[in-house]
Order: structure tokens, then C-alpha cells, then sequence
């Protein structure tokens, strides 16, 4: 058994009685990485000098300072589109292969004060673009569940990591279900908070008006632990949002009798595999008995998410990116009489194909002559989605679906056709364009791999999909199940 | 018919300053007319009546006082530039 088989407060309570030290939870870390790394590869950069002469300087510390937090000294990894202060960050692209930033990102700064250990920075597709971290420049992580599928992505480096046991957990970024998806691939917990829950300060910008970071861990509580260690409003972020950040983890009773459930009938219809149906249907049926009602509801706009999402996100996209011009930071062409080539040739050279495609997208999509067409049509199909959500959640506590529509797929079995990738994403893209939040918990398996259940709340009230998480967590045991390396 | 020509794809290209080769261009124009139709989808909706949303959450504008503060200090910024000399960022020529 390994120590992260242990939740946060469990590992909490052995360092305060002495059982362990933080340094041996960073070993744990490092001796885990060593054994699976080279089969995951999840990480892209390790912070070992730093992180064990923290925890050592934590050590000390344990034996003085009685007044530690819940999350102090565990060991976590960080996804390379989240900038942290002299380390590494890449977003997997060439683009910034060598960049060291110099300043941290605003989580990263409250996870110093929560006294968490940063292991290392984590693979994933190039710019968080993508669904199963193939596009990534540098490597192709692999499911720990099956070495042949791919972990999902983009966040799959955060997931994998995670489900490897090689920290005891990790923040990712979700912008069209980049943290649910390989969470639901890799069958660990992860959740996408209220769009403004969590501050984008410092994560690399992929589409400003989706992105939202987010925690994935190996269990309900503990991912209640890290979204409070990382909520609240930032001055650094104007759209982070002014509302209280209640406490997670005491909402987490026990009890959903009276909850109810709305189920979209568009989320178990064509394209979704029988497991998956059959799973959510089970799952209904285990938070039935513990006192919450389902209905079938419709969410009418559904088919029309994943055409915005692609408008909407790349439009973002090609603004957002725009800044990666050779001149400032990252890579610089060789090749460059002037500077209008500068930029051709660095943009050339450093971006990857799925990066162009949604820059030349977005770019399209804006220009002149197209943009009402195309980009403002996206934007208020957006509404119409939206207020999908907002007439369900008139009547209903929580939406429920599954978060994918098949488990995790064979490395390169989509990455040659752009569509077909995209269709991965067809259940979880509605979420952010309403800016409402969303959990994937694992829910069972198909020859081996990982199922998840997606739940969906409120706009900021991600206290009830915790608790439904949690009592369904608690009645089954799929999250207890872990993959053999 | 196809949505988008090569010659748009080349357009759109340089409006996005990305250097791209004949065969990109070619690989670029079906992939784009691919995703471009998909999207013509939403023409089946009628969106007359329906205001844009830019923002899922009703905020206004986020001001602060106007505080004069330091900006970085100036090895912190070259840190990253790939070409520098006494303490400028270098480039090509401009023309």
C-alpha cells in the first residue's frame, strides 16, 4: 500500500502523531516517479532539489509549530499551463520549451501558503488544445489504467499522475472539459469550478471566457480540501468573482434525501456507449436509494455546443496567442530577414498542427466579413445554452450524465481526424460555456478502464456537487480500485 | 461547394502571422471546410432576438484606484527575451 492510498486528513493526522515526515511523502513522490515515470510520462519538468529541501525545512518545522494546515507538506503536481516562479513551464509546445517564469501563478501562490510541495510540472496537449494529451510537443502520456489508451486530456499528465500514485494530487485546467475528461479516462476525481470561482492569474490563457483551474484527486474530500486551498476573489483577476467561498468540506453530511436529479435525455443518447448508459443508470439508481429523485429532463441546445465551442474558444484563442511572437519570451526563428518574418517563421517553427488549426479558425472566424456570421452567432447560440441550464436548475439541485461518451480510446486511434476528436468533448463543453460547475467521480469500468459520472451544480454552488459526490463515492467502491503498473 | 477557398486559407494566414507551406494550405482548407460546415449548423436556430453572451457571470466594469507602481526590474524582464544587448530586446530589421 502506498502512502497516497491515504486521504489528505488520514496523512494529515500521521505527520502530526510522527508516523511520517514530509520528507518521506516526497520520497514517496520521487521513488513512485522513478518506478512508473518512464511508462506514464506524466511529468515534463521535476522540482526534486527544491522540493526535498523544502520539505526537510518543513520537517523542522513540523517538530516546532503546532499551527499547520490540513494540506501542509503534501506533495502535489502542477499542470505546465500554470506559471511557476523559476520552474519550468511549457504548455508542451516548443513555443516555450525553455521558459522559466518570474513570477507565480495566483494558485500557485496559495499553494505556498496552504504549504503544499510542488513535485513537478505536468504533461498535457500543447496550450490545453486537445482531448487526450497527444498534442503535447515533448510526449505522449499513457493511461496507467492500459498503457495503449491515451489518459484524456488536455489535462491527462495531471490526471495520470494523479491515478499513478506518483503525487497525491493535482491542479489541472478546464476549458472544454479538460480537467473531467482524463479525469473520467485515469478514474480519479476532478472538478471544474464556477467560471470566477478560482483565479486565471498566471495560467497561460487559452479561451479567457472558459478557462477556469481546478483540483483532480483520488477522493471527494480531498478535492474539496484543494479548491479551498485555491477559491477567491484575486485583484490580479477582474474576472474572478466577489462571492463568499463557503467551506467544501462541511458540506460533505452524508445526506441527499429529497435532492433532485435532473437527467438530460440528449446525455445518453446517440453516440454514447451502452457501459456508460448502463453506468449512469446504476449510478441513479445507488443515489435513489439513498433518498434523492431523478427525472428526464431536456437540454434543447445541447447539439449545437460543440460548433460554439469551437468558434467561441479558438476565436479566443487566436487573440490569446497572438502574444507569442519571438520577441519577448520563447523560442525565436533563426530564419528571419525581418520583422514580419520574425513573427511568421517563430509562429512557423514553434506552434504545432492542432495550435494552427484553431488560431487559423479563430482567426477566420473574426475576420472581416465573417464575424457576425460566425463568431457573434456563436455568442448568442451561448445564451441559448446557457439558459438551458438556467430552466433546468429552476427545478432541479443537480444535472447528471455521464462526462464522456465512451472511455478512454487507443493512442492514435483519433488523432488524424479533428472532428472525431472533438465529438470526445460533446458532454462537457456545455458546462463551461454556461460557466456553471461540473465533477467527474469514477463510476466503473469497461475491459479495465475507468468510467466517469459527470454531476453538474449552480453557478457557485459546487457545496451540493460535492455532497452528491460524496455520498455516491461512499456507496460504491470503484474509487478504491487502482491500476497495476 | 466548399466553404473556404485556398486563397482565403493563405489570407487568413498571414492576418494571424503564420508562415504556412503549399501543402499546409491544402490540409488547412479541408480540415477548416470540415469544421466550417459543421458550424453552419447553427444557422438552424434563429438568433434575432438574442443578445450575445460575452461573460456567463453579470459583472461590471472591475476598476481600482490608479496607484502608481514600480515596473519589473529590468534583468527580470530580459530573463526570457531570446536576443538582447545593453539592456534592449533585439530584432531584425523592421522593412
Amino acid at each position: 500500500m502506498s502512502v497516497f492510498d491515504y486521504k489528505v486528513a488520514e496523512l494529515h493526522q500521521q505527520l502530526h502523531k510522527k508516523e511520517l515526515s514530509v520528507s518521506d511523502l516526497v520520497a514517496e513522490s520521487f521513488k513512485r516517479i522513478e518506478q512508473v515515470d518512464e511508462k506514464v510520462q506524466a511529468f515534463l519538468t521535476l522540482n526534486e532539489e527544491q522540493a526535498r529541501e523544502t520539505a526537510k525545512a518543513f520537517d523542522e518545522k513540523l517538530n516546532t509549530d503546532d499551527r499547520k494546515g490540513l494540506l501542509f507538506g503534501m506533495p502535489i503536481g502542477v499542470k505546465d499551463n500554470i506559471v511557476t516562479k523559476g520552474l519550468r513551464t511549457t504548455c508542451a509546445s516548443k513555443i516555450l520549451e525553455n521558459f522559466n517564469p518570474i513570477y507565480d501563478a495566483a494558485v500557485v501562490q496559495k499553494l505556498h501558503q496552504a504549504e503544499t510541495i510542488t513535485i513537478g510540472k505536468l504533461n498535457m496537449d500543447e496550450f490545453a488544445m486537445g482531448s487526450s494529451t497527444e498534442n503535447s510537443h515533448f510526449q505522449k502520456t499513457r493511461n496507467p489504467w492500459n498503457l495503449e489508451t491515451v489518459p484524456g486530456g488536455s489535462s491527462g499528465g495531471s490526471a495520470a499522475a494523479v491515478a499513478a500514485g506518483e503525487v497525491l494530487f493535482s491542479l489541472g485546467s478546464d476549458t472544454g472539459g479538460s480537467i473531467r475528461q482524463p479525469a473520467s479516462f485515469c478514474g480519479v476525481v476532478g472538478l471544474k469550478p464556477t467560471y470566477g470561482r478560482v483565479s486565471r492569474f498566471g495560467l497561460v490563457a487559452f479561451a479567457s471566457s472558459l478557462d477556469q483551474i481546478g483540483p483532480i484527486t483520488r477522493t471527494v474530500e480531498d478535492n474539496a480540501y484543494l479548491l479551498q486551498a485555491i477559491s477567491g476573489i484575486d485583484p490580479m483577476d477582474s474576472t474572478s468573482a466577489n462571492v463568499e467561498v463557503p467551506n467544501f468540506v462541511e458540506a460533505l453530511t452524508g445526506n441527499i434525501k429529497g435532492l433532485k436529479i435532473a437527467v438530460p435525455k440528449e446525455y445518453l443518447g446517440e453516440g454514447v456507449s451502452e457501459s456508460v448508459r448502463k453506468s449512469v443508470l446504476d449510478a441513479l439508481k445507488v443515489l435513489e436509494k439513498q433518498g434523492a429523485v431523478w427525472e428526464e429532463v431536456s437540454l434543447p441546445h445541447s447539439k449545437y455546443a460543440l460548433s460554439t465551442y469551437y468558434l467561441l474558444s479558438s476565436s479566443e484563442a487566436s487573440a490569446n496567442l497572438s502574444r507569442f511572437d519571438g520577441v519577448r519570451y520563447g523560442y525565436r526563428s533563426e530564419n528571419a530577414e525581418n520583422l514580419l518574418d520574425l513573427y511568421k517563421n517563430t509562429r512557423a517553427e514553434g506552434f504545432g498542427d492542432e495550435v494552427k488549426r484553431r488560431i487559423m479558425l479563430g482567426t477566420f472566424a473574426l475576420s472581416s466579413g465573417y464575424y457576425d456570421a460566425y463568431y457573434k452567432k456563436a455568442q448568442k447560440v451561448r445564451t441559448l445554452i446557457k439558459k438551458d441550464f438556467d430552466d433546468v436548475f429552476e427545478k432541479y439541485d443537480v444535472i447528471i450524465g455521464p462526462t464522456t461518451p465512451t472511455p478512454a480510446f487507443k493512442i492514435g486511434e483519433n488523432i488524424d481526424d479533428p472532428m472525431t476528436m472533438y465529438v470526445n468533448d460533446i458532454l462537457t463543453i456545455p458546462v463551461n460555456l454556461a460557466g456553471v460547475p461540473g465533477i467527474s467521480v469514477p463510476c466503473g469500468f469497461d475491459s479495465g478502464l475507468p468510467l466517469g459520472l459527470q454531476i453538474i451544480g449552480k453557478h457557485f454552488d459546487e457545496a451540493t456537487i460535492y455532497r452528491v459526490a460524496h455520498v455516491f463515492e461512499q456507496s460504491t467502491n470503484y474509487h478504491k480500485q487502482k491500476p497495476e503498473l | 461547394m466548399s466553404r473556404i477557398s485556398i486563397d482565403q486559407v493563405k489570407h487568413v494566414a498571414n492576418l494571424a502571422r503564420l508562415a504556412i507551406t503549399e501543402k499546409e494550405a491544402e490540409m488547412f482548407t479541408k480540415q477548416l471546410d470540415a469544421i466550417i460546415t459543421f458550424a453552419e449548423q447553427l444557422n438552424e436556430l434563429d438568433t434575432d432576438n438574442v443578445q450575445p453572451t460575452y461573460h456567463v457571470l453579470e459583472m461590471k466594469n472591475v476598476l481600482r484606484e490608479d496607484v502608481p507602481q514600480k515596473g519589473l526590474p529590468r534583468e527580470e524582464v530580459l530573463k526570457n527575451v531570446p536576443k538582447h544587448q545593453d539592456g534592449q530586446i533585439k530584432v531584425p530589421a523592421t522593412f
